[in-house]
């Protein structure tokens, strides 16, 4: 079922070639280093989201990180063998029942079923990449985090949490896009959280979705206000379209 | 002189890319003797990452003259694509311009250049500063988003008219010969490659002009450089720089006329005007990028920084150039 290594590879560089990922580690500029396992989550903006992140994982942990996706949108046809075959992603049901497709109802709800999937999977030694927001946002807030990784941070303290930053890539591909416009995409690994004992499940969300938002002003700060950056003195004040 | 040619490459070609080779393989000994004394200093591997770059970009461009004049054309779409890419990044387009951008990467640039290989000459010139420049206006108000509308459609206008219709003015030298021999009606439509050996002769001269110019400027700057030209903009530029690396790049374009069909005095005028429009694109580059907080385009050439940190001066020299040379000699 697995394909072999050299064309995920291959797929993988050809990924980060058309994204113009840069990977960085939230210090530094060097290459980041990653635990075995972690649990990774990230903001969502856009469909290319998960594939950039398994494309900026080292070959030997990319193997084994499942990226967690909606089932209501990867889990037919063409999109199914993409993700299950390629990316290994664990396919979650965000309407809790499998009934018709109900777009606005319940979207990114963790009913118990689908924490206990990901737990197995983390329990099995594999990492998961999780997007707690539970739908894609526009790519310049970050919506508030849904309760799963919370509890999956709770279900395996032993698991390192650790938070990415994805810029620009909803500029590539935005919500109710076809085409991709390639930009230049940065993806940041920042150092791993825990859950700190008696942390309380809003505490730890705030906490998390914080790091996302303080990273992302960082590194979108480049294309969105430049003009009150300090090594631009004298420069008129922009105004800048949402 | 030459009886043999290699696509659009002949034996004068060769010696020339012969005579860079070696300036490489000398740059190349100077940074391994300066990193042996100075040990592995950041400016060292810096300098040594820009070296082996330019060893890659020297070898591109001569395979893809080798190849003809298609692959060359191909060269430098994918030059502008890649160009636009690190362009858009830093504008303030967002998704309602989308569409619009769409356009601007797929379609535009590819059409653009189909019509550079076609020789077509009237349509290159016009069908972006004309059709291009009309139509994406209107296609972005159709998605309906107006705030910021002026400013988001002119840098989009921006984008395309210099990583594309700017860039495209070096693979269009290609061309020129045959319209400077039988004349530009009888160049309209003439086969790919038909501008032959002079034709990559041009672009060689122009590219060795330009680029000489820019790591002259450097080096002349790094050694005596004093007086900042535009301090706000470039701290780096200096009129030191810009004299020494202008000048010495003119007296390169001069000693190269055997090359081109220009007397030594016309190759050493092209030269300077080249090397005067390289300074402005590099720093009208700069003055973008000092805006949008940034130090590079980009990180695809190491040592360089992005396509447009290469290219920011070719952009500003290659359609005065042609167009220099087209009204005088053609």
């Amino acid at each position: 079922m697995m394909t072999t290594a050299f064309p995920r590879r291959s797929l993988a560089k050809l990924i980060g070639a058309f994204t113009g990922a840069r990977v960085l580690a939230a210090e530094g500029d060097s290459p980041p280093q990653l635990p075995e396992q972690a649990i990774y989550y990230a903001n969502h903006s856009s469909h290319l989201d998960f594939l950039t992140i398994w494309a900026a994982l080292p070959p030997d942990l990319q193997n084994r990180a499942r990226p967690v996706a909606a089932k209501d949108y990867w889990g037919s046809g063409l999109r199914k063998i993409f993700a299950e075959q390629i990316f290994n992603a664990y396919l979650v049901d965000r309407h809790g029942a499998s009934g018709p497709r109900r777009r606005r109802s319940h979207a990114g709800v963790s009913p118990k079923g689908q924490i206990t999937g990901m737990s197995e999977v983390l329990a099995a030694g594999d990492s998961l990449i999780i997007f707690p927001e539970g739908t894609r946002g526009d790519g310049e807030t970050i919506a508030e985090f849904h309760g799963g990784l919370y509890k999956l941070a709770q279900c395996h303290p032993e698991v390192p949490v650790v938070p990415v930053t994805l810029a620009n890539l909803g500029r590539i591909l935005p919500k109710g896009e076809l085409i991709p416009v390639p930009h230049l995409s940065t993806v940041v690994f920042c150092a791993p959280i825990q859950l700190a004992a008696e942390e309380s499940q809003q505490v730890f969300l705030t906490r998390a979705r914080q790091i996302l938002v303080e990273c992302l002003a960082e590194h979108q700060a480049i294309a969105r206000d430049a003009a009150d950056d300090a090594t631009s003195p004298g420069a008129p004040p922009r105004q800048d379209h949402p | 002189m030459s009886d043999w040619e290699f696509g659009l490459l002949d034996s004068s070609a060769l010696g020339l890319l012969g005579g860079v080779l070696g300036a490489l393989v000398l740059a190349s000994v100077i940074a391994w003797i300066l990193g042996r004394k100075m040990g592995a200093t950041s400016t060292i591997r810096n300098l040594k990452q820009r070296i082996n770059a330019w060893w890659l970009m020297v070898a591109l461009i001569g395979a893809v003259l080798a190849a003809g004049e298609t692959l060359t054309i191909l060269l430098f779409l994918v030059l502008s694509l890649l160009a636009l890419r690190e362009f858009i990044t830093i504008s303030p387009t967002g998704r309602a311009d989308h569409k619009a951008l769409v356009w601007l990467v797929f379609i535009l640039p590819p059409l653009h250049y189909w019509f550079l290989w076609e020789h077509w000459y009237g349509m290159f010139s016009v069908f972006i500063p004309v059709y291009a420049f009309l139509f994406l206006p209107a296609r972005n108000a159709l998605a309906g988003e107006t705030k910021g509308f002026l400013q988001r459609a002119a840098t989009i206008q921006w984008a395309l008219m210099v990583c594309v219709y700017a860039i495209s003015h070096a693979p269009a030298l290609l061309q020129l010969p045959v319209a400077m021999e039988l004349g530009r009606e009888a160049a309209e439509g003439s086969a790919p490659g038909a501008g032959g050996a002079t034709g990559a002769h041009l672009l060689l001269f122009l590219l060795i002009v330009v680029q000489g110019s820019d790591v002259l400027q450097y080096a002349w700057g790094k050694a005596l450089g004093r007086h900042p030209i535009a301090p706000s903009v470039s701290p780096n530029k200096t009129w030191e720089g810009f004299i020494g690396g202008v000048l010495s790049a003119t007296a390169i374009g001069a000693a190269l006329w055997w090359i081109t069909p220009f007397s030594p005095l016309m190759a050493a005028a092209l030269a300077l005007i080249s090397c005067v429009m390289g300074f402005a694109g590099g720093l009208v580059m700069s003055a973008i990028k000092r805006d949008r907080g940034i130090k590079d385009f980009g990180s695809t050439i190491p040592g360089h920084g992005g396509i447009m940190d290469r290219l920011d001066s070719l952009c500003f020299a290659a359609p005065v150039f042609f167009h220099a040379v087209r009204f005088l000699y053609a």
